[in-house]
């Protein structure tokens, strides 16, 4: 990893953020929506309206309105939102960072999940444990989250009443009664996920198994485990890393149903509140933040397999 | 063709996939004939009945027959999703292959712009397109299109790099033939094979995108009886009668399996050396 491959790389996100932010802005101006007229009310006087205008700058060009909503987005104000009148950038950092314990506790388990399950079905290929694992593979990428959640719902707080059905507890306030109404929401996601990275360890970790160093390993009498735990496992999981960076794109969309489902006040569940009452400000927030999370963890697993894999050079 | 249609037919995947695929577009056909009961019945008497002989499927929170109304929502649900796959695939494979042909600096601005626009995730950019332009099933097809096409745009202009160094390619170029001519007759039709594949798979993608839209109660509006949406309205009586939010779930799982397993299918019977 160099530093140019690494200052080319942060480029980039700065490119696809002002991509993503032109993008956003480019629905404010399409919705039909008078922010002036939203502000005061349909019954405001024309004069009062056309102060607002003013006032917000509504008036000016288009580019030079990007402008200026660019320039305080890098002093990091996000606007008012318009249907509760609090700073947006508040708001949707709080809701953030319930999203990303959400997100994390769902990549853990998918780990602990996943790996195991593609390494047992690749080792007995065409057998029970295989099997198991082209199932799951294929009931998990074919059921919506919103699907998955509702059977989980169904199955462990209604039938079996394991786990809280809704709701939301701080992890400050009770750590245990968190992670209690955390466990659905997680499971769901973790699904999708266990699905798509499952299935990419058991191919390549039979394709590794047939490579040459791996028999040159067996051939120089390593016992088992070591071959499979030391010198296949390594490089099985190499591209697993890049397909988990990729899986952070389905994660955030199944946040977003989740939240909704399970009514967890996080980024997804205000993103989709903003867009049912037009809220303006607190629609490109959601949208910004969330994309460049999206751009910031795929730079990150550039970054892990860089340092992983030293094979690959960037530069 | 037929040859590989008897190799499809010949893997398990394949097998199964077409034949739910069949019963699929068997049941978007026939669907309002085959329905046992009026869809839009009301009986409140025979509100959650239970799966049995006077409802195979029971009843929903309005005494509604759910299997009627499974059947005759297939119609809403599919053939959009189908259409919206088809949009926004065929215009990703033209933008793709258009960048093979344009190369050096237009193929650069092309494809670092649409690195940009995948790195808004799928759910979040159709959920932006339909709030720009309200909810309704129009326009969240429309929103799955826009959200297909970076990717696939992508995926064909690997496929179609390589088509673009080939001899075939030259010589049209040599005959002095236009752009349009070589990227419609020459290139798009060599490319085809990846992007059918791909094209199928996310049919289910579409699907399920789909019915999470109107899930969220932005795509299909009531009284229609798209599968999501009837998700949406039976699950606030989930307690009462689970049969009518399993019913519809199920049956997007099934078709979104079928089309999974028919492009698992073209796949190995597109690429039969691959034998993983």
């Amino acid at each position: 990893m160099t530093a140019a491959w690494f200052a080319r790389r942060c480029l980039l996100i700065v490119y696809t953020l002002l991509v993503v932010s032109l993008v956003v802005f480019g629905i404010t101006q399409v919705l039909p929506a008078d922010a002036a007229v939203t502000l005061l009310g349909e019954n405001a006087t024309p004069a009062a309206l056309a102060a607002v205008r003013t006032q917000l700058g509504l008036n000016d060009p288009a580019w030079l309105q990007y402008l200026h909503w660019l320039g305080r987005l890098l002093r990091g104000d996000l606007g008012i939102s318009m249907r509760t009148s609090q700073p947006v950038a508040e708001t949707m950092f709080v809701a953030l960072s319930r999203s990303l314990l959400l997100a994390i506790l769902a990549l853990v388990l998918m780990l602990i999940v996943a790996v195991p399950l593609g390494l047992a079905a690749a080792l007995r290929r065409g057998r029970a444990a295989d099997l198991v694992v082209g199932l799951i593979s294929y009931l998990g990428v074919s059921l919506p989250e919103f699907v998955t959640a509702t059977l989980l719902l169904l199955l462990l707080a209604d039938w079996l009443g394991w786990l809280p059905a809704t709701g939301y507890v701080p992890l400050t306030q009770d750590p245990l009664d968190c992670l209690r109404h955390l466990a659905l929401p997680v499971l769901t996601v973790a699904v999708v996920l266990v699905a798509h990275v499952s299935r990419m360890v058991r191919s390549e970790t039979i394709d590794v198994l047939h490579s040459d160093y791996i028999r040159a390993a067996r051939l120089k009498g390593l016992p088992p485990h070591t071959v499979l735990l030391r010198h296949a496992l390594r490089n099985a999981l190499l591209p697993v890393v890049t397909i988990v960076a990729l899986d952070v794109g389905y994660l955030l969309g199944g946040i977003i149903v989740v939240e909704e489902i399970f009514a967890i006040p996080g980024i997804g569940r205000q993103l989709i509140v903003a867009i049912q009452t037009r809220d303006l400000p607190a629609i490109q927030a959601g949208a910004l933040i969330m994309a460049a999370t999206y751009a910031i963890a795929n730079f990150l697993a550039d970054c892990v397999y860089a340092v992983l894999d030293r094979r690959i050079r960037y530069d | 063709m037929i040859d590989l249609a008897r190799r499809l037919l010949r893997t398990p995947q394949g097998l199964v996939g077409s034949a739910l695929i069949l019963l699929l577009a068997i049941t978007c056909v026939l669907g309002p004939a085959l329905a046992p009961l009026d869809p839009e019945a009301i009986d409140f008497l025979g509100r959650y009945a239970p799966p049995g002989s006077a409802h195979l499927l029971g009843a929903d929170q309005l005494g509604r027959d759910v299997l009627s109304r499974l059947l005759v929502g297939a119609r809403d649900t599919l053939p959009l999703a189908l259409a919206a796959t088809l949009l926004g695939t065929m215009s990703g494979a033209l933008l793709g292959t258009l960048s093979a042909y344009l190369s050096g600096r237009w193929d650069e601005a092309i494809m670092r712009t649409i690195d940009a626009v995948m790195a808004v995730p799928g759910l979040l950019l159709a959920l932006l397109v339909v709030a720009t332009l309200g909810a309704g099933e129009l326009n969240a097809a429309l929103a799955i299109a826009i959200a297909f096409a970076p990717g696939m745009a992508r995926i064909t202009r690997s496929v179609a790099l390589a088509a673009r160094r080939m001899d075939y390619v030259n010589a049209a170029i040599a005959r002095g033939e236009g752009g349009g001519w070589i990227v419609f007759r020459e290139m798009l039709p060599n490319v085809a094979a990846p992007v059918v594949i791909e094209t199928t798979i996310r049919v289910a993608f579409a699907v399920m995108l789909f019915a999470t839209l109107s899930f969220l109660g932005l795509g299909a509006q009531p009284p229609a009886s798209d599968w999501g949406l009837m998700i949406a309205e039976a699950r606030p009586y989930l307690h009462q009668a689970p049969w009518v939010t399993i019913a519809p779930g199920a049956a997007i799982a099934l078709t979104a399996i079928g089309f999974n397993l028919l492009g698992d299918g073209l796949r190995d019977a597109m690429n039969p050396r691959d034998e993983r």
